[in-house]
């Protein structure tokens, strides 16, 4: 048989096994090894909510789906090209994500009797699942693992756990990717603390790549050049990282010092963790005592003098809910980044979707207007996050923004901005003035009050829970409370003049515009793109904003029959939208698997609907 | 250097308590106090911030012409701690009742006591839901007749000194609502503390529970019912003070000088500062009519506040980091490029 090196455009790689095999690890050396050799990237970790769930079982596998292509890409990829799979209970778990054409490389040594009963399998596994034509490939990884260490002074436990670097290595050689990387990743990590681990790990991925290339099983191996992306430096970059670094970013420029109270919360709790490494920019966080704790010390904090922030996901979002209101009361600067998974209650927790808007823009006591935003995918995240944050600290008002669990875990390469390049961020800090101070007086065009912090003399002043008025007086005159509830939805209505006006992709009118928000952006976009491809005209608008709508909503809308609202939840922006912009043809495209939607499915939707 | 009087402290809202509520006289103390407070600090009134939660008590920031915020349930001390960590400067003083602190706050309470975040917690224990009109509260005694307790409470008070020293609190003191002087004295002793200093003030609710702590707060009896404790001093008492606390084994008594052969060498000196929790938990435990009332401060140890602790690590994770910019943060890790 003729080897063949195929020029690639796209491949999607999934990594499966135990959620002890280090596929998570596995996955992400991959990625940021192409992500450095210059391919478009996309990950997406897809892993169970137990942290070692009965070994070689189903409910325990773990996955990382990686797509590099050579050109930018935008999602984690519908179908995988390989598949590689550490047992049989991994294969079983992920047979449905196999393109028609995809490759399969398991670990022959867990193939054995015991594994296939744990799995479910009662005779030939590949047959069972239908996918007996694709090309497999069975490599006795345990086995080849212990031969390549069997010199190593490791013991049979920590010689086993290298197996992944093996497979790694195997990977690599299909996609020609070099070892370089994979070599300065291990001596980066293992020279200082465990410098006997250096020489063992580079020799099991070597053997790896070698065993893969030496064995005639592998027909073909591809190749995928780098992108052509826009000049200049770039890192890799999962949303929840990017969500604290646009934090911080923001707290910097507007000369505020950042505080996060936060409590753990899957898939929220690795924004805290990174904001807690960064103490040397001046950022304190506080793992409190519980999820209303945390948004409790942040108002402190923002009441204070500091850009007040929590990080949560659904349920912790519902036990904040009292305080929400609270920063609505006292008009206080404060973020709140929900990143979602599925409801309700405890729900899904490692899954993805978007069906916490409603939550997000009504689920609080009485009238209770703040700002809601969303990230549209992992490196948006960080311009979402200092957008967040701007808004809040200019408008004396509590933002959320909604990032979701495909965002805060996945990852994309970034490309490095500058932090010149970002506006200025000017919080309305009140002045000394003659006269008592009165909290709650409004600058005539934005409706903002001005920010007086502790420590100022003479702009002492009380704020609370309680309905006040102007001059910050207890009121319960209704005159007052109606004035006071039409003043903070203007308030927040207004934020819209700062926002960019919502633009629509392709035909500017027609029959249909596709709509969606948030991190379905890149899937929507593959869709329309491979509907273009094929001669369609498709129409495509995405909000980043949706309390307030960007300006020109309405008009855009306007001139389409009918709109085609996408989300990954039974409808809750085709209502908003419904609720704020009457007179339009809403018809919706729904999911709610706690997955993110395929390319494929949405395209064959939007055919429909065309 | 502003001197102040209390006249600096009391703003122009209406103070909107029922008369005779004891919550006035904790009023009246904290603007005694806070003058004396700043002067001592060296800092201006600008720099002293009132936290509340919900309840009766919890509108004492309205009355107090500083920096205030009247927050939501219980949550108070969550609030106040965000503050105190965000601005370590400021003099934060927290009014909060026995429902809002240890009922639906309970959970902030303790760990802002774990923490030792540097607060004054006013705590104004009526042992009673007063704003809701009279429900039974965390610290109601067994068997309180009230409007959802009926038939009486079958649960188990807490008793707030307990709860402040089980939890490692490292000060904790305690006033009658009639004692002004008392309760000024303690607000001092709190505001010296660095960490989450617990006043206990025993108040009265004129309206939904009258005299629920008149067995040892009426005058002709307070002095024989109650004990005043001082670092160093005897734990003497009574009108006489004759009486005086001993120690019996494990147990404390009481015991009076001139009987049995008592002499005051017999009676124990108090010891604040004592890291030892032992004798300080017996003492914020008694109850009359076995023992007086121990007031005034019962627990007062140094140990490192929070927001000190994570300031200085603030400082020196910077002085070993080599990011000290967001743009050299972006630029830092595995990076390439593309040209």
């Amino acid at each position: 048989m003729q080897h063949k090196v195929i020029d690639s455009q796209d491949v999607v790689i999934r990594f499966a096994g135990d959620s002890g095999d280090g596929m998570q690890l596995t996955g992400s050396l991959f990625a940021n090894m192409s992500a450095v050799f210059g391919n478009g990237l996309s990950t997406f970790p897809d892993y169970p909510a137990e942290i070692r769930a009965p070994k070689g079982t189903v409910s325990g596998v773990s996955g990382f789906q990686v797509h590099i292509g050579s050109h930018k890409v935008s999602t984690p990829g519908d179908y995988c090209d390989l598949l590689v799979a550490m047992n049989p209970a991994a294969l079983k778990a992920n047979a449905k994500w196999l393109g028609r054409t995809a490759m399969i490389l398991v670990n022959g040594d867990a193939f054995d009797e015991a594994g296939l009963a744990k799995a479910g399998f009662s005779g030939d596994p590949f047959e069972e699942l239908g996918v007996e034509d694709r090309t497999i490939i069975v490599a006795p990884i345990n086995k080849l693992t212990q031969d390549s260490l069997a010199d190593s002074g490791l013991d049979p436990q920590s010689i086993l756990k290298c197996r992944n670097m093996f497979t790694l290595g195997m990977a690599c050689y299909i996609y020609s990717r070099p070892l370089d990387y994979i070599y300065s990743y291990i001596e980066g990590k293992f020279a200082k603390k465990h410098p006997e681990m250096v020489s063992p790990n580079k020799k099991v991925v070597t053997d790896g790549f070698n065993y893969a290339a030496a064995i005639q099983a592998i027909p073909n191996t591809y190749k995928v050049e780098p992108a052509q992306l826009e000049k200049g430096r770039y890192r890799n970059i999962t949303g929840n990282q990017a969500v604290a670094w646009g934090l911080i970013a923001a707290a910097s420029k507007a000369g505020v010092p950042l505080f996060c109270g936060s409590y753990p919360i899957t898939p929220a709790t690795s924004i805290l963790e990174e904001l807690a490494i960064h103490k040397n920019l001046g950022v304190k966080t506080m793992q409190t005592e519980d999820e209303i704790a945390g948004i409790c010390t942040a108002i402190g904090a923002s009441f204070a003098g500091s850009l007040g922030v929590t990080t949560t996901s659904g349920p912790g979002l519902s036990l904040k809910s009292e305080a929400l209101g609270l920063a609505v009361m006292t008009e206080l600067p404060l973020v709140v980044v929900d990143v979602q998974r599925g409801g309700p209650c405890t729900g899904l927790p490692t899954k993805t979707e978007q069906s916490d808007l409603s939550e997000a823009l009504y689920g609080r006591n009485g009238e209770s207007p703040l700002v809601v935003m969303a990230a549209s995918s992992p490196a948006d995240c960080f311009d979402k996050a200092f957008l967040a944050a701007k808004i809040a600290l200019e408008h004396m008002t509590p933002v959320l923004l909604l990032s979701e669990g495909f965002l805060g875990n996945g990852s994309e390469p970034w490309r490095i901005p500058e932090m010149a390049d970002y506006p200025a961020i000017c919080p309305p800090l009140a002045q000394p003035q003659e006269g008592p101070f009165h909290p709650f007086e409004r600058n005539a065009d934005t409706l903002v009050r001005s920010w007086a912090v502790p420590g100022r003399e003479g702009l002492e002043h009380r704020v609370g829970g309680l309905e006040k008025n102007h001059f910050g007086v207890l009121s319960n005159d209704p005159d007052n409370h109606a004035l006071m509830v039409r003043e903070r939805a203007e308030k927040v209505a207004r934020v819209a003049a700062d926002l960019p006006p919502l633009t629509v992709d392709g035909p500017q009118e027609g029959d249909l515009l596709v709509v969606g928000w948030g991190g379905t952006a890149g899937h929507i976009h593959t869709a329309v793109e491979t509907l273009r491809a094929e001669g369609l005209s498709v129409s495509y608008a995405h909000f980043s904003f949706i309390n307030p709508l960007p300006p020109g909503t309405d008009a855009a809308l306007s001139r389409f029959r009918r709109i085609l609202v996408c989300e990954l939840n039974s409808g809750q922006l085709a209502a908003w939208l419904r609720s704020s912009l009457p007179g339009h043809e809403y018809i919706q495209y729904n999911k709610v698997q706690g997955q993110t939607f395929l390319s494929v499915e949405l395209a064959d939707a939007i055919r429909r609907a065309l | 250097m502003k001197t102040y009087t209390l006249k600096d402290f009391k703003s122009d809202q209406q103070v909107r308590w029922c008369p005779g509520c004891g919550d006035y006289a904790v009023l009246a103390a904290l603007q005694r106090a806070l003058p004396k407070v700043c002067q001592e600090q060296g800092i201006g009134k600008e720099q002293v911030v009132v936290v509340s939660g919900i309840g009766c008590s919890s509108r004492l920031p309205y009355y107090m012409n500083t920096y205030g915020f009247h927050s939501i349930h219980g949550r108070a001390t969550a609030i106040a701690t965000g503050l105190k960590v965000a601005n370590p400067s400021l003099s934060v003083w927290q009014a909060t009742g026995d429902g809002d602190a240890l009922a639906i706050g309970g959970n902030h309470f303790i760990h802002a006591i774990r923490r030792n975040i540097d607060l004054n917690i006013m705590l104004f224990n009526n042992r009673i839901y007063g704003m809701t009109k009279g429900q039974y509260s965390p610290t109601s005694r067994l068997g309180t007749v009230t409007k959802t307790s009926p038939y009486g409470t079958v649960e188990e008070p807490f008793n707030p000194g307990s709860l402040v020293l089980g939890s490692k609190g490292t000060f904790f003191a305690r006033s009658l609502d009639v004692d002004v002087l008392l309760c000024e004295e303690i607000m001092l002793e709190a505001s010296r503390h660095k960490g989450t200093s617990v006043m206990e003030f025993l108040t009265n609710c004129v309206i939904f529970n009258n005299g629920t702590h008149s067995d040892i707060s009426a005058p002709q009896t307070r002095a024989d019912r109650t004990i005043v404790l001082r670092d160093g001093q005897k734990m003497l008492f009574g009108s006489d003070r004759r009486k005086g606390l001993a120690l019996d084994g494990w147990r404390l008594k009481v015991v009076t000088i001139g009987e049995d052969g008592v002499t005051e060498d017999d009676i124990l000196t108090h010891h604040a500062h004592e890291d030892n929790l032992g004798l300080q938990m017996m003492l914020a435990d008694m109850r009359w009519p076995e023992f007086p009332v121990a007031l005034g401060v019962i627990r007062d140890v140094p140990a490192p506040t929070y927001e000190e602790s994570v300031r200085v690590q603030c400082e020196e994770v910077a002085a070993r980091s080599r990011v000290h910019t967001v743009d050299e943060l972006l630029g830092s890790g595995a990076v390439w490029e593309v040209k």
